[in-house]
């Protein structure tokens, strides 16, 4: 039988059916029914207070991206929702499960302009997968069980709920049925069979292959299928910045990173391949370059759940609209045993040049000061490559992405597509509450940790344990790499004066050291890592650090920049 | 490559703000919407969307996968006019006292194959439909007479195809959902 409970019960009832442990949220006016019946269910539902909306929905997507769930949050309507945009957006552009429910007026004054009222459908629509305004009390086990099955389903997405709060007070008839099907979405399409066979055709007739994997790896959780797939025929495996870590950093066939500031064997064998297999990825022009020159040589397979992405930014000669475990699963029997030797070694001769002239002089600098790279592989080192990587956005974000190491899949946490700063120590804390068990190092820049700095409040209160990097240069890093390079050397609105960072992780019960010379790096890493509960390191990095290679952005790689002064040109 | 008129159609469930969802993916791409016209199916709870704009076809084609991604679209596609029997409606008010002196009224209306809705002492209405071209045309015989309103409505359209797509879409969908629940 069936009782009658209000609104606000009805969404804490429906979380808890939909598995939901954790939730990111701040409360405020509108919200206030929904934050007083989660006091009631605080032991089935762990809330965890951020200090800016923003922040609650970096910190779910770090939760999500970590564990492979749908991250929560709740947050109160006008500024509370507007906050959480860029969070959203973030998490649209980098396919991330987020279920996000802001609290709305009452719908008899909706369009009044009325206290801290904002159209939230009308701003979410466009960075979201789908956004719902519940006006009844008894449309919330629909629209909750609809938003979370369009939400983790197909290529995942942030989904908004606007909960009017007429609707939270309500009451209604309390029965729950999960959602599995919507007639005008299929978020799983059936694979083309005789697309299988073209393409499997397609990797076995060539000599010179190459796999970009992305983040839909990660997501359809194809990591070994990619694994069995790249083995079995012999195929080198490159990922998109998303998919590092879906192949372990040692394995044989790994041949690194694509794009601006990736590796260069993967970027130049762009050039010299065949057959491009793109695999949950999305051709964005941080990979791409010029894309209308990118792999133009080559023919190229894509194997995408999201149709929209074929033939977007790159022309494809095959495509495959599926969800790459089971495309790749389709693939495999009718994949011939190859060996490609030759072309494997071909890879040689581009990283002895990147060796040699990039990857030495930045980890092991003959310079007295630090490099950032130098930090990264230190603590990659340090943690035996086992732990998460969380960055910011920036030069921290491209160094850790090249020389941090991985041992395990969903290990990387960063803001690919829209290149949020201020992303990153939110989306640590989330990360942590996915997998308390798992260390997780978040590296930063001076600039990007003031952005969202009150969330250490969050590991004040929490008691949580992150280690956290700031790579100090004083400047906007990044962006002053593009003035030296492009803008002759004009620091505009660049350079930082910082606030004392060790004081204010101590005001926040972090314990903190100031890194200023080579010699104290090691033992800092030491102490960092050892000690239990949350750490910042300050470290005094090299001022003018550059970020090479760099392939300037709308330029191909045979613009790839190996330094400031000189080109790569391939032996 | 040169830009032509394309008509859009778009087959939704009744819901809320899908114009908008709809909209937004022309705006993104600097789309103007030339003409635009919603109105329920033959299918009972499907609405359809009509637009026209000016394109190329490599862009329609990512338009209209853009489209079909929004969540409570279920089909949608692109049409030049040679695949499609397509009409508008136009509605002209003209002063009464001006068309009686006009000895070849009846001629006009008959050339144009033209309405009239509504006299009164002071205006009259006609009504006129088909391609733009050919409303365009009768607006220009009876500007003359000093046109007070005028409007046309948005393209409406059917496929040339013998193939009913969203139908059989529907149907697909149907026998989805049994699988899915049994």
């Amino acid at each position: 039988m069936s009782q009658k409970i209000k609104g606000a019960e009805a969404l804490i009832k429906a979380l808890i059916e939909e598995g939901v442990t954790t939730i990111f949220g701040y409360p405020g006016g509108a919200i206030i029914p929904v934050f007083d019946c989660l006091y009631d269910y605080r032991e089935k539902l762990n809330h965890i207070l951020v200090r800016h909306e923003q922040g609650a929905t970096h910190a779910a997507q770090g939760y999500s991206r970590i564990s492979g769930k749908t991250g929560v949050v709740i947050a109160t309507s006008g500024p509370g929702a507007t906050n959480l945009i860029t969070g959203i957006s973030d998490a649209m552009m980098d396919s991330t499960p987020l279920v996000v429910i802001t609290g709305q007026i009452s719908s008899a004054f909706l369009g009044t302009d009325a206290f801290q009222e904002t159209d939230v459908i009308g701003i979410t629509q466009p960075v979201t997968k789908w956004s719902y305004q519940i006006r009844n009390a008894e449309d919330i086990p629909w629209a909750v069980a609809r938003a979370f099955y369009i939400a983790s389903s197909g290529r995942p997405g942030p989904v908004v709920l606007d909960f009017a709060k007429n609707a939270q007070v309500g009451e209604m008839k309390w029965s729950y049925k999960k959602c599995n099907y919507i007639r005008s979405y299929i978020p799983v399409p059936e694979i083309d069979k005789a697309e299988i066979v073209k393409v499997a055709e397609m990797i076995n007739n060539s000599s010179r292959p190459m796999i970009a994997a992305g983040h839909g790896i990660m997501l359809s959780e194809a990591e070994e299928e990619l694994l069995k797939l790249a083995e079995k025929a012999d195929i080198p495996v490159t990922n998109t910045l998303l998919g590092l870590s879906t192949i372990p950093s040692d394995h044989y066939l790994y041949k690194g990173m694509l794009g601006m500031h990736g590796n260069i064997g993967a970027n130049y064998h762009t050039l010299d391949c065949d057959l491009f297999i793109a695999i949950g990825m999305r051709f964005d022009d941080r990979v791409t370059g010029d894309a209308k020159q990118y792999v133009a040589q080559a023919k190229v397979i894509h194997i995408d759940i999201d149709e929209s992405e074929f033939d977007k930014n790159v022309k494809t000669t095959a495509s495959i609209h599926g969800d790459a475990k089971m495309v790749i699963k389709a693939l495999i029997p009718l994949i011939e045993k190859k060996s490609h030797t030759e072309w494997l070694d071909s890879f040689k001769s581009c990283d002895e040049v990147e060796t040699e002239k990039v990857i030495k002089p930045e980890i092991y600098p003959e310079s007295e000061d630090i490099h950032m790279g130098e930090v990264v592989n230190k603590i990659s080192e340090a943690t035996g490559h086992n732990a998460v990587l969380v960055t910011d956005v920036g030069q921290n974000q491209m160094l850790s992405a090249r020389y941090f190491k991985f041992n395990h899949t969903k290990s990387i946490i960063t803001s690919g597509g829209l290149g949020t700063m201020g992303f990153g120590l939110p989306a640590a804390i989330g990360a942590k509450f996915g997998a308390p068990e798992r260390t997780i190092c978040y590296f930063t820049g001076d600039g990007g940790i003031q952005m969202t700095i009150e969330e250490l409040g969050v590991i004040l209160q929490y008691g949580i344990d992150i280690k956290i990097i700031i790579l100090n240069n004083n400047f906007l890093g990044m962006v002053r790499q593009w003035q030296e390079l492009f803008f002759n050397q004009k620091y505009s609105q660049t350079p930082l004066v910082n606030p004392n960072f060790k004081m204010i992780a101590n005001a926040y019960g972090i314990k903190a050291e100031d890194v200023e010379s080579r010699e104290e790096l090691d033992g800092a890493i030491e102490r960092m890592l050892n000690n239990k509960g949350s750490y910042l390191l300050n470290i005094k990095v090299e001022e003018k650090g550059m970020v090479f290679p760099m392939i300037p952005a709308g330029h191909t790689i045979n613009e790839l920049m190996l330094n400031s002064t000189e080109k790569y040109i391939k032996q | 490559m040169d830009n032509i008129l394309y008509t859009i159609t778009v087959f939704s469930e009744n819901r809320v703000g899908l114009l908008n969802q709809i909209s937004i993916i022309f705006t993104r791409r600097k789309l103007n919407i030339e003409s635009l016209s919603v109105s329920p199916s033959s299918i009972k709870g499907i609405h359809k969307f009509t637009i026209t704009t000016y394109s190329d076809q490599e862009t329609m084609e990512k338009v209209v996968k853009q489209i079909e991604k929004r969540i409570d679209v279920l089909k949608a596609f692109f049409y030049t006019n040679k695949d499609i029997v397509y009409q508008e409606i136009a509605l002209y008010k003209v002063p009464t006292n001006k068309l009686l002196e006009e000895e070849n009224l009846e001629q006009i209306i008959r050339k144009h194959n033209a309405r009239i809705l509504e006299i009164t002492k002071e205006y009259t209405v006609l009504e006129k439909s088909g391609h733009s071209e050919e409303t365009e045309s009768l607006f220009n015989e009876l500007k003359q007479y000093g046109i007070t309103q005028f409007v046309r409505s948005g393209r409406v359209a059917v496929t040339k195809s013998t193939i009913e797509y969203v139908t059989d879409y529907i149907e697909e969908q149907k026998s989805r959902k049994d699988k899915m629940q049994s």
